[in-house]
C-alpha cells in the first residue's frame, strides 16, 4: 500500500505540469460554464416568476436536457459546434441550467407576499422590487441551485476529454485504456477534491449571513471570472494541421511517443476520444488523427492510412488467447475456435466494421452473415457440456468477434457460451481474463507485446520488425507468465495507423508518415 | 380629502366590493369595520391601487388617483400591512428609511427624521441597527408604523395595524396613537374587525356587510340610531363598553352637577365617558377636575354615570 502511494506521488510530480494544466482547465471549463448558465439561467428563473405560464415548460425542457447522458450529448455538439471548448461548455452548461433556473424560481415564489405587497405600497418599480427586495431574499436558494451545478459541472467536465476539450478527463480516461492506475488516480483524486472544494466554499457562501448579501454576490462574480479563465492560461494548440489522437495513443511507444522519438513528428496533438474523432476529422475539425488500420470508419468518412516507414507501429495481428485451464476443461474449445484462422483479411474486417460502425447494423447479423457465406454456420447444438466465457473489449471489431466465436462454439461443440463484452480497455479486459471471470477474448500481437508484456525497448525494437517473431514472443512469453495460449492469428493485422482526408492528403501531396513530417517542417 | 365614488371590485363572481361610495374630510380617521371577507382590505387596497377596480373613481384632494402613476401616489400614501411587511433583510434604520431612499433625499436628512420618528414612537436607538426579527411583535408594528409615517403623507391607510397584537399592548399602543402628533395631522382610514378598537381610534365608522356599505356615521350615531337589525347585532355583545366609548364628557356637560371648581384646569372634556371613568379607577380619587370652554368642575363618579345614563334615555327618545 505504501509503495503503492509513493508511485502515485511520483507519478504526479513527474507528470506536473500536466496535472497543474489539466487542473486549470478543468476548472475553467467547469466555471466558463457555470458563469454562462448562471447569464442565460438567473433571467429565466425570474422571467416564469412573472410568467408562470411558460414556467412548466421551462423547468420541463431544463429537465429533459439533464436526463440525457453525457456522453450522447457531447457526440450530438459535434456536428453543431465542432470538437474542443465550444461544445464541452455547451453541453456544460445544459448541464448546469436546470438547477439554477429551478432554485431562482422557487426563490423567488418564496418570498414574503407581505413583503413583496410593502415594496409596491411604498411606491418600489417592479425593477426595485427585483434588486431590493426579491432578490436578496432569494438568494441563499439561489446560491444553492448553483452550488448544486457546480458539483454536476466538475464531475462532467472530465467527460470533456472526449472532445478534445482538455481537462482532468485526459488522466482518468488515458489511464484506463493505458491500464495506468496511477495515471487514473492522478486524474480522478484532483477531480473529486475540486468538487469538495467548491461544494465547501459554496456552502460557505450560501449559509453566509444573508443580510449581507450584498458584498457576497458583488465577489461571487468576480470570482467565477477569474476561475472561469484559468481555461485560457495553458495556451492553446498550434500548428499547420491539427492533429487529433486518443487518450490511449497518446501514451504509448508505438503511438505518439513513437512518432516523437523515430520521426522527430511533433503535431502538438489534442486528446480526443475514439468515439468522435473520426467524425471530427471528417467534420475538418482534424487533419490527422490516430486510429486502427482496419476500423470501418475509415471508408465511411473517406480517410487513408499513412504509411509507416520507419515502421514504428508493430504488427497487430488478431487471435483469440484464452486459458490453458480452460483448453483443458473443455478439449473440443480449440479446434472450434481455429475454425475462424486464417479466414479474415484486413480488408473483411475493415468491411466488417464498416457495417456494424457505419451502417449501425448488429454484430450478431455481421458475424452470422459472415459465417454463412463462408459456409461455416451450423445449427445450434444447445449443449450443456460446459460453459465457455467470453469477453470482448469495448468497439465493434470485438464484438463482431466475439459473437463468430459464440456461434462457432454452440454449433460445434456441447458448450454453452456466457458473454462479457464491452470490457473497456486492454487491462479491463486482460484483467479479467487473467483473474479467471473470462475463458477468452480476442488479442492483439502487438498489444500483447507493449501494453501488457512491456520487455526492455532493445528487445522490442528487434520484435516488431518482424510479424513472426512478434506472434512467437508473445505466445510463449503468455503461456509462461500467465497460463495463457495464443492461438492461430485470424488473418488481418489491425495495426496502429496515423490517417487523413484522402483528399487533403493528395492535395498536399502526403503519402508516409515522413511525407507529413516534412510537410509540418516546410510549413511551421 | 379623499373621496370614493360607486367602487367596484369583482373577482369572478365574487363581488368583494360593489359599489360603495364615502368621503373622508380633511384630518379624519375613518374606520372600516366588518366581518371578515366583508372587503375591508380590498377597499383600501385600492386606494393605493395595490388592487385595480373593475369600476369606480377615488379621488385625493380632487385628483383622480387613475390619472397618477401608481409608484408616484403610493410615495405620497402612507401604508401598514395587517402582518408589518418589514423586509427582513434591512435593519430597522434601513426598514424606515425606504421611502426617503425612494424620495432621493439625502444622508443626513434621512438620519435625522429616522432618529426622531424613533423617539417618537418610543424605540430605543440601539435598536436602530438590528433586525425585524430581533424585534417583538409590538415593537415591529412600531416599525411599521414609523416606516409609514417617514415621509409625512397627509394620507394613511392602515390594514388591521395592531391585529396581531395581545390586549394590554394594544391598549397601551392605542393610547400612544392617539396621543401622537404625527399622526393627528393625518387623514387616516383603517380596517378592523375589532369593534372596541374602532370605537376607540375612529371619528367616523364604515361599517360594511358583503362588500357593501350598510351604515357610515360616528360612533355614537352607530350606537344610538342603527340603520338596521345588522348594526344592531354587530354591535349588540360589548354594547355597555361602546356606548361608555361613544360619548363624550362635552356631550353630557350640560347634565353633570354645576359645582364649580376655580383654579387649576382639569381633564378635557373631550375624553370620552370610558376614559373619565377609567381616571377614576388610575388616579383613585372620588372627585375629577374636568374643563369644558373654560370652565372647570369636580365630578364624582356617580354623578358621571347618571349624567350618562340621563343622556342615553333622552337619545333613545328622539
Ligand atoms: N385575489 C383574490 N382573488 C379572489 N378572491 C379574492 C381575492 N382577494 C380577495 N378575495 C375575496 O374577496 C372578498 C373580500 O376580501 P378582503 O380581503 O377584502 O376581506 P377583508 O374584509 O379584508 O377580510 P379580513 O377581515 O379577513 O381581512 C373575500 O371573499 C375574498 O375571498
Ligand atoms: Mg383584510
Amino acid at each position: 500500500m505504501n509503495e503503492h502511494q509513493q508511485t502515485l506521488w511520483e507519478f504526479m510530480r513527474q507528470q506536473s505540469d500536466k496535472l497543474l494544466m489539466q487542473t486549470l482547465q478543468h476548472i475553467g471549463l467547469t466555471f466558463i460554464s457555470l458563469i454562462i448558465a448562471v447569464v442565460i439561467g438567473l433571467p429565466l428563473g425570474i422571467w416564469i416568476t412573472r410568467k408562470k405560464y411558460f414556467s412548466g415548460i421551462v423547468l420541463g425542457t431544463a429537465g429533459v436536457l439533464q436526463t440525457i447522458p453525457s456522453i450522447a450529448l457531447l457526440g450530438f455538439m459535434i456536428p453543431l459546434l465542432g470538437i474542443g471548448i465550444k461544445p464541452a461548455i455547451v453541453a456544460l452548461l445544459l448541464y448546469a441550467l436546470l438547477p439554477i433556473i429551478r432554485n431562482t424560481y422557487t426563490g423567488i415564489t418564496g418570498v414574503d407576499v407581505a413583503v413583496k405587497e410593502a415594496a409596491l405600497a411604498m411606491g418600489m418599480n417592479k425593477w426595485q422590487i427585483l434588486f431590493k427586495v426579491e432578490l436578496p431574499l432569494a438568494m441563499p436558494v439561489i446560491l444553492a441551485g448553483i452550488r448544486t451545478a457546480t458539483v454536476i459541472n466538475v464531475g462532467v467536465a472530465t467527460l470533456a476529454s472526449y472532445i478534445a476539450a482538455g481537462g482532468l478527463g485526459e488522466f482518468i480516461f488515458g489511464g484506463i485504456s493505458l491500464n495506468n492506475t496511477n495515471m487514473i488516480l492522478a486524474g480522478a483524486i484532483p477531480a473529486a477534491l475540486l468538487a469538495i472544494l467548491f461544494d465547501f466554499l459554496l456552502s460557505r457562501l450560501q449559509y453566509f449571513n444573508f443580510r449581507k448579501i450584498k458584498t457576497a454576490t458583488a465577489t461571487l462574480p468576480l470570482l467565477l471570472i477569474i476561475l472561469a479563465s484559468f481555461y485560457f492560461i495553458p495556451s492553446a494548440y498550434g500548428g499547420k494541421l491539427k492533429a487529433g489522437f486518443t487518450p490511449e495513443f497518446m501514451g504509448r511507444q508505438d503511438g505518439n511517443l513513437g512518432l516523437e522519438s523515430k520521426y522527430g513528428l511533433k503535431v502538438h496533438p489534442i486528446v480526443i476520444s475514439d468515439a468522435v474523432m473520426y467524425e471530427a476529422a471528417y467534420e475538418r475539425q482534424l487533419d490527422v488523427i490516430s486510429g486502427y488500420s482496419t476500423d470501418g470508419r475509415l471508408k465511411a468518412y473517406d480517410l487513408i492510412v499513412l504509411d509507416d516507414d520507419k515502421k514504428i507501429f508493430p504488427p497487430y495481428y488478431a487471435a483469440p488467447i484464452v486459458r490453458q485451464d480452460a483448453l483443458k476443461r473443455l478439449p473440443e474449445l480449440e479446434n472450434a475456435l481455429n475454425l475462424l484462422s486464417g479466414k479474415i483479411t484486413d480488408s473483411i474486417m475493415s468491411d466488417l466494421n464498416y457495417r456494424t460502425d457505419y451502417l449501425h447494423q448488429s454484430p450478431e447479423r455481421v458475424a452470422e452473415d459472415f459465417l454463412k457465406s463462408h459456409r461455416l454456420l451450423k445449427p445450434l447444438r444447445n449443449g450443456s457440456n460446459g460453459t465457455v466465457r467470453i469477453g470482448s473489449k469495448i468497439f465493434g471489431e470485438q464484438y463482431i468477434l466475439a459473437s463468430m466465436y459464440t456461434m462457432l462454439i454452440k454449433g460445434y461443440t456441447d458448450y454453452d457460451v456466457t458473454t462479457k463484452t464491452g470490457l473497456g480497455g486492454t487491462k479491463i479486459c486482460f484483467d479479467a481474463l487473467n483473474n479467471n471471470q473470462i475463458d477468452l477474448y480476442p488479442e492483439y500481437t502487438g498489444t500483447g507485446l507493449l501494453a501488457i508484456l512491456q520487455p526492455p525497448s532493445k528487445a522490442i525494437d528487434s520484435l516488431i520488425a518482424d510479424n513472426n517473431k512478434t506472434y512467437n514472443y508473445v505466445a510463449s512469453e503468455f503461456g509462461k507468465k500467465y497460463g495463457i495460449k495464443w492461438l492461430k492469428p485470424i488473418g488481418f493485422n489491425n495495426a496502429y495507423a496515423l490517417m487523413m482526408r484522402e483528399k487533403q492528403a493528395k492535395q498536399l501531396n502526403i503519402k508516409t508518415i515522413s511525407d507529413l513530417k516534412r510537410y509540418l517542417e516546410s510549413n511551421p | 380629502m379623499i373621496r370614493v365614488e360607486q367602487l367596484s371590485k369583482h373577482f369572478g363572481s365574487i363581488k368583494a366590493v360593489d359599489g360603495i361610495s364615502f368621503e373622508v374630510g380633511d384630518r379624519e380617521k375613518l374606520i372600516l369595520l366588518g366581518t371578515s371577507g366583508c372587503g375591508k382590505t380590498t377597499t383600501l387596497k385600492m386606494i393605493n391601487r395595490l388592487i385595480e377596480p373593475t369600476s369606480g373613481n377615488v379621488f385625493i384632494d380632487g385628483k383622480n388617483i387613475f390619472d397618477q402613476s401608481p409608484e408616484i401616489l403610493r410615495r405620497g400614501i402612507g401604508y401598514v400591512l395587517q402582518n408589518n411587511g418589514l423586509f427582513p433583510h434591512y435593519t430597522v434604520g434601513e426598514n424606515i428609511a425606504i421611502v426617503p431612499q425612494l424620495l432621493k433625499w439625502d444622508g443626513k436628512r434621512i438620519e435625522k427624521r429616522v432618529a426622531e420618528l424613533m423617539e417618537k414612537l418610543h424605540l430605543s436607538k440601539d435598536q436602530l441597527k438590528a433586525y425585524p426579527n430581533e424585534l417583538s411583535g409590538g415593537e415591529q408594528q412600531r416599525v411599521g408604523l414609523a416606516r409609514a409615517l417617514v415621509a409625512d403623507p397627509p394620507v394613511l391607510l392602515m390594514d388591521e395595524p395592531f391585529g396581531a397584537l395581545d390586549n394590554v399592548t394594544r391598549s397601551k399602543i392605542h393610547a400612544e396613537f392617539k396621543a401622537l402628533d404625527e399622526l393627528k395631522r393625518k387623514t387616516i382610514i383603517m380596517v378592523t374587525h375589532d369593534v372596541q378598537e374602532a370605537f376607540e381610534l375612529g371619528d367616523r365608522i364604515c361599517l360594511m356587510d358583503k362588500g357593501k356599505i350598510v351604515q357610515i356615521g360616528t360612533p355614537a350615531d352607530l350606537l344610538f340610531k342603527p340603520v338596521n337589525h345588522f348594526v344592531q347585532s354587530f354591535l349588540k355583545e360589548q354594547r355597555l363598553q361602546l356606548e361608555f366609548k361613544a360619548v363624550r364628557i362635552k356631550d353630557i356637560w350640560g347634565l353633570l352637577p354645576h359645582a364649580k371648581k376655580t383654579g387649576d384646569t382639569g381633564l378635557n372634556a373631550d375624553i370620552t365617558v370610558w376614559s373619565g371613568l377609567e381616571n377614576f379607577k388610575s388616579q383613585q380619587a372620588d372627585h375629577l377636575n374636568i374643563t369644558h370652554e373654560n370652565e372647570t368642575r369636580s365630578v364624582g363618579f356617580e354623578q358621571l354615570i347618571t349624567a350618562f345614563y340621563k343622556y342615553q334615555n333622552g337619545r333613545a327618545h328622539e
